[in-house]
């Protein structure tokens, strides 16, 4: 057990230095290189080294390659080229609202899907399971952003409930912050949600279908513990891999669909630094994203030894 | 798919049969070789030779390759989901071919600003010096342009880069997936790794991240962008098919024969992962489609003025107050055809009983 827990975070570690090496090697085999993109054609020599000196890409490259590490294991990314605010600023300034994005559509994803999931498995094609399966359907074929805009048609334009445009931070009040961030949550949420429903649904019903199960019957266990106690442990261990695999798609889609409320996140400085070739920003975010996902797999992979017992007493093999 | 292996080989009543079970449910699938699967005419006696005549496999493959059209005809008819999807995607690649005979205008012709869908307005379409009534069944957006034609346009650039997408990730990603699965060794460490690697990017992100350092958009990159993140996912199910594959009796045949390896792979193997290829390529483009949207809202698409559908909705997002429709519209259309590919990729995998593990579900 602890030796599986050992090895998941030293394959995590390994994972993100592959990541920020590959970062390294992109942005230095970049045609014409990064300070030539930057500054475009026409620039003189003397901006052009100078640009390189300052980002220290006139050092030998193991020398780069070593202060690049070094820099990362201190969070230090320099200043932003467009606004000479420094990068962790600008990346700290922006990621508290992507991630409170996030992290709402994960809380109405799993508040949706998982009781969805059961009462569609529970009520096996009767007219709710029906429902519940075309309403899925038509979440997964939706992109988030095409749901924000919706919602915001719906909720904002139409009947004028919530607001449509900016965050307001949490520091200002649970309340106020949650009107902000619950449309472009609900808006992440509901494909995610509808990936999840479709996997507890089928998981819970392979579950349902076992032997064990019918043994439980055969013992006189209650129809509720046999639900809950019985077979619900097992269903949601296929559940949590899949809720942890598309954690990539709510971080995408609250990338995208903050653009859709005005909301000065992640995805607006990742898309802006691009077009005005911020380098610095961009690579940050990328970093971010990326140890953001591994770090999710991480928690994913741990909380399975929490579930399953066979990671638990068995975990050598894991 | 022009050879069969030896044992896969079949006559038109056996192929009858095959399908009877499919019904029951007990068939492994097309093309696919289950151990369970009583077929006593597959394993030549001792003694006999074990290759087969080159005239005879011809024949085979015929049979088999028309066995899999039928097979997949025959299970459209029964689903009926999966017969809606087909007929709809159909129609869209249709459209979208043939978009400059079927959209109503042309895409940069300009009527009146945000004018709201089933409105008409006047202009010259025809270029005859007279002014016309044109109808605008879905509106006009913020620049004047009428939707559905640039939606109709829209459909080409959007399809196009999806179909080459996935293309590009079938391609590789099979032959890494083939060459990690029959070779192992440092081949199968490193697409291990690469798979690991990209399980930390998102694929939009991926493809944000190859756009920044690839230095632009473009048609190229974004497929590049896109289809380099699906190339774990063809990879894996190949691999995965080739360890179970090359244990068989055939390949082993194949082996003992002298068959070199490529033939091996290229002959024996492939033509027995073609099922649950299809259904994975399937189940790929509306993700490339919804990932391709994706770029192209947060405004690194193809480019800046040719019409996507996502870019569309992208530009008429800010209008949402006043003119609803320039981007509902193609949030539509995004919707329509990837439920489309789904319903027959789903479909599919049932007509194949291609099992959940072996197609990633995304």
């Amino acid at each position: 057990m602890r030796r599986y827990v050992a090895k998941r975070v030293l394959h995590a570690l390994f994972i993100m230095w592959l990541v920020a090496t590959t970062v390294f090697i992109g942005l230095r085999s970049m045609p014409g290189g990064p300070v030539r993109t930057m500054l475009g054609q026409e620039a003189t020599p003397q901006a052009v080294a100078q640009l390189r000196s300052q980002l220290g890409l006139d050092e030998p490259l193991y020398i780069q390659y070593a202060d690049w590490m070094t820099d990362l294991l201190f969070l230090e990314f320099g200043t932003s080229i467009t606004s000479s605010q420094s990068v962790r600023e600008v990346v700290l300034g922006a990621a508290p609202k992507t991630f409170s994005i996030a992290i709402v559509a994960i809380v109405v994803g799993l508040a949706v899907a998982i009781p969805a999931g059961i009462i569609s498995a529970t009520h096996k094609r009767e007219p709710i399971d029906y429902i519940a399966t075309i309403a899925a359907f038509l979440g997964v074929s939706m992109p988030a952003f095409f749901v924000g805009i919706l919602l915001a048609l719906v909720f904002g334009v139409w009947y004028n409930l919530l607001p449509v445009v900016g965050y307001t931070p949490l520091s200002a009040g649970f309340l106020p912050w949650l009107e902000s961030v619950i449309l472009p949550g609900i808006a992440v949420g509901l494909p995610y949600a509808a990936i999840i429903m479709r996997m507890m649904r089928s998981s819970l019903l392979e579950v349902l279908d076992e032997q064990y199960m019918r043994t439980a019957r055969a013992k006189g266990v209650t129809g509720r513990t046999r639900l809950f106690k019985h077979a619900l442990q097992n269903a949601l261990i296929p559940v949590i891999t899949v809720a942890g695999i598309q954690l990539a798609l709510v971080l995408v889609g609250s990338v995208t669909v903050e653009l859709v409320f005005g909301i000065q996140g992640l995805g607006r400085i990742l898309v802006s630094s691009i077009l005005d070739l911020d380098y610095p920003v961009t690579q940050a975010v990328i970093l971010l994203i990326a140890g953001v996902m591994v770090f999710t797999n991480l928690v994913v992979d741990l909380a399975y030894t929490v579930i399953d017992p066979r990671i638990r007493y068995g975990g050598e093999n894991g | 798919m022009n050879d069969e292996p030896p044992n896969a080989r079949s006559n038109p009543d056996h192929e009858r049969t095959r399908n009877a079970e499919t019904d029951g449910g007990l068939d492994p699938g097309i093309g696919r070789n289950s151990p369970s699967e009583p077929e006593p005419t597959e394993t030549p006696p001792f003694g006999e030779p074990m290759d087969v005549p080159p005239e005879y496999r011809q024949e085979e493959s015929v049979v088999e390759h028309r066995s899999l059209r039928s097979r997949i005809v025959r299970g459209l008819r029964e689903d009926k989901l999966a017969l809606f999807g087909a007929v709809v995607v159909v129609g869209f690649v249709l459209v979208a071919v043939f978009a400059p005979y079927v959209a109503p205008y042309d895409p940069g012709a300009t009527f009146g600003f945000m004018q709201s869908p089933d409105s008409y307005s006047q202009a010259d379409v025809d270029g005859d010096g007279s002014i016309e009534r044109v109808w605008h069944p879905l509106g006009t957006d913020s620049f004047g342009y009428d939707v559905l034609s640039r939606i109709i346009f829209g459909a080409r650039v959007s399809l196009a880069v999806a179909l080459a997408t996935v293309l590009v990730a079938f391609t590789i990603g099979t032959a890494i997936g083939l060459a990690a699965g029959f070779y192992g060794g440092w081949i199968d460490s490193v697409l291990m790794r690469y798979v690991d690697f990209q399980w930390a990017f998102p694929e939009i992100i991926l493809g944000v991240a190859i756009i920044a350092f690839a230095g632009g958009r473009g048609v190229e990159n974004v497929v590049i962008a896109i289809g380099i993140a699906y190339i774990d996912d063809f990879a894996r199910l190949i691999r995965g098919e080739v360890l179970s594959l090359r244990e068989e009796e055939y390949v082993t045949a194949a082996r003992a024969i002298g068959m070199s390896n490529r033939r091996i792979m290229t002959k024996e193997i492939l033509p027995n992962a073609v099922a649950p290829l299809i259904v994975q390529a399937t189940l790929m483009i509306p993700l490339a489609i919804l990932a391709e949207a994706g770029l192209s809202f947060l405004g690194l698409g193809v480019s800046p003025t040719t019409p996507t559908w996502g870019l569309l909705l992208s530009d008429g997002r800010q209008f949402i107050s006043r003119a609803w429709w320039i981007s509902v519209m193609p949030g539509i259309a995004i919707m329509v055809v990837v439920l489309a590919f789904n319903t027959l990729g789903d479909g599919l995998r049932d007509i194949f009983d291609v099992s959940d593990s072996e197609v990633e579900q995304r």
